[in-house]
């Protein structure tokens, strides 16, 4: 069978494409399909893990990962609604009114 | 190499290349579309790892309910069209380069160093089978589970007053501009029914 270090690889690579793209986009929305990414990647190396150790507790973690990761995006998304609102797009280099 | 390698290459390829395809497109759309791909391989891949139950809520809550979120935002909003002028300049090459960096020093790690390229064991059919998450869910971790459901319940809220339409009334009991329009637009529709109704009834 694989290995496990295969799947982490694979876990590795998907969250620092999602680190980049949090780093290199500037679209707010695109942002937040980076952050399901990095959700993602984590998961893939909780499920490995899950088999690895025998243990349930993994998969546990992934269902409460997801629910968390589905409320974020429901407020995340109400907030880049108003924020489309009241600015007109949603780059977020133009949500700097705080910016001193 | 033997065919449970090669199969996981397949799926793994396509996760990264998706990844890449979605980091780099520039319609949000189709990035959305890419993630859909990314979400539906990584849940094959669940399903080769013993998680049959996991792999199924990836297909419908990740890949179906949360992106159509997505979608349904990107054409609301009307943002697909991403701006093509990029303000980071130094900070885009670096950003690639730490990243990069970063993910040598953990390939390196997880390949070489930490003792993990053992085998995993076959799953044994009743591994993570809904019946095991059930139960699990339900005795060991009922608190976390009532406790997720009011934090969704939170968060319905949240997003429920954050997109709310503000009926702000001035001081001098005057409408806001958008009520304005609003009771404009419901005395259009009122006239247009009436004049429909007056044809019916003419006829």
């Amino acid at each position: 069978m694989v290995p496990l270090s295969y799947y982490l690889v694979l876990s590795v690579i998907m969250f620092t494409l999602g680190v980049i793209g949090v780093l290199v986009r500037r679209n707010a929305l695109v942002i937040f399909m980076c952050l399901e990414l990095m959700f993602n990647a984590a998961n893939l190396a909780f499920i490995a893990f899950a088999l690895f150790y025998q243990n349930l507790n993994g998969q546990v973690f992934v269902f409460f990962v997801m629910t968390v990761a589905a409320a974020e995006v429901a407020v995340g998304l109400a907030l880049m609604v108003a924020i489309f609102r009241t600015k007109g797009n949603i780059d977020v280099d133009q949500v700097s009114t705080l910016k001193g | 190499m033997n065919p449970g390698i090669l199969f996981f290459l397949v799926l793994a390829i396509i996760a990264i290349a998706a990844a890449v395809a979605m980091l780099f497109s520039r319609n949000a759309v189709y990035s959305a579309l890419f993630l859909v791909v990314n979400f539906s391989t990584i849940a094959v891949i669940y399903l080769t790892l013993g998680a049959p139950f996991i792999a199924l809520v990836q297909i419908t809550v990740y890949a179906g309910a949360i992106m159509v979120l997505f979608l349904f935002v990107i054409m609301l909003l009307g943002a697909e069209r991403l701006s093509a002028r990029e303000p980071l300049t130094w900070q885009r090459p670096l950003a690639i380069l730490l990243g990069v960096a970063m993910l040598g020093e953990v390939v390196y790690v997880f390949l070489f160093r930490a003792g993990l390229n053992v085998p995993l064991s076959i799953p044994t059919p009743t591994f993570g089978s809904p019946t095991e998450i059930g139960l699990d869910l339900f005795n060991r971790y009922l608190l976390p589970f009532e406790v997720t459901s009011v934090l969704l319940l939170v968060a319905m809220v949240g997003a429920i007053i954050l997109t709310r339409v503000e009926k702000i009334k001035r001081p001098g009991g005057q409408a806001t501009r958008d009520e304005a329009t609003r009771e404009q637009a419901m005395k259009d529709q009122a006239i247009k029914d009436q004049a429909i109704r007056d044809q019916v009834t003419r006829q």
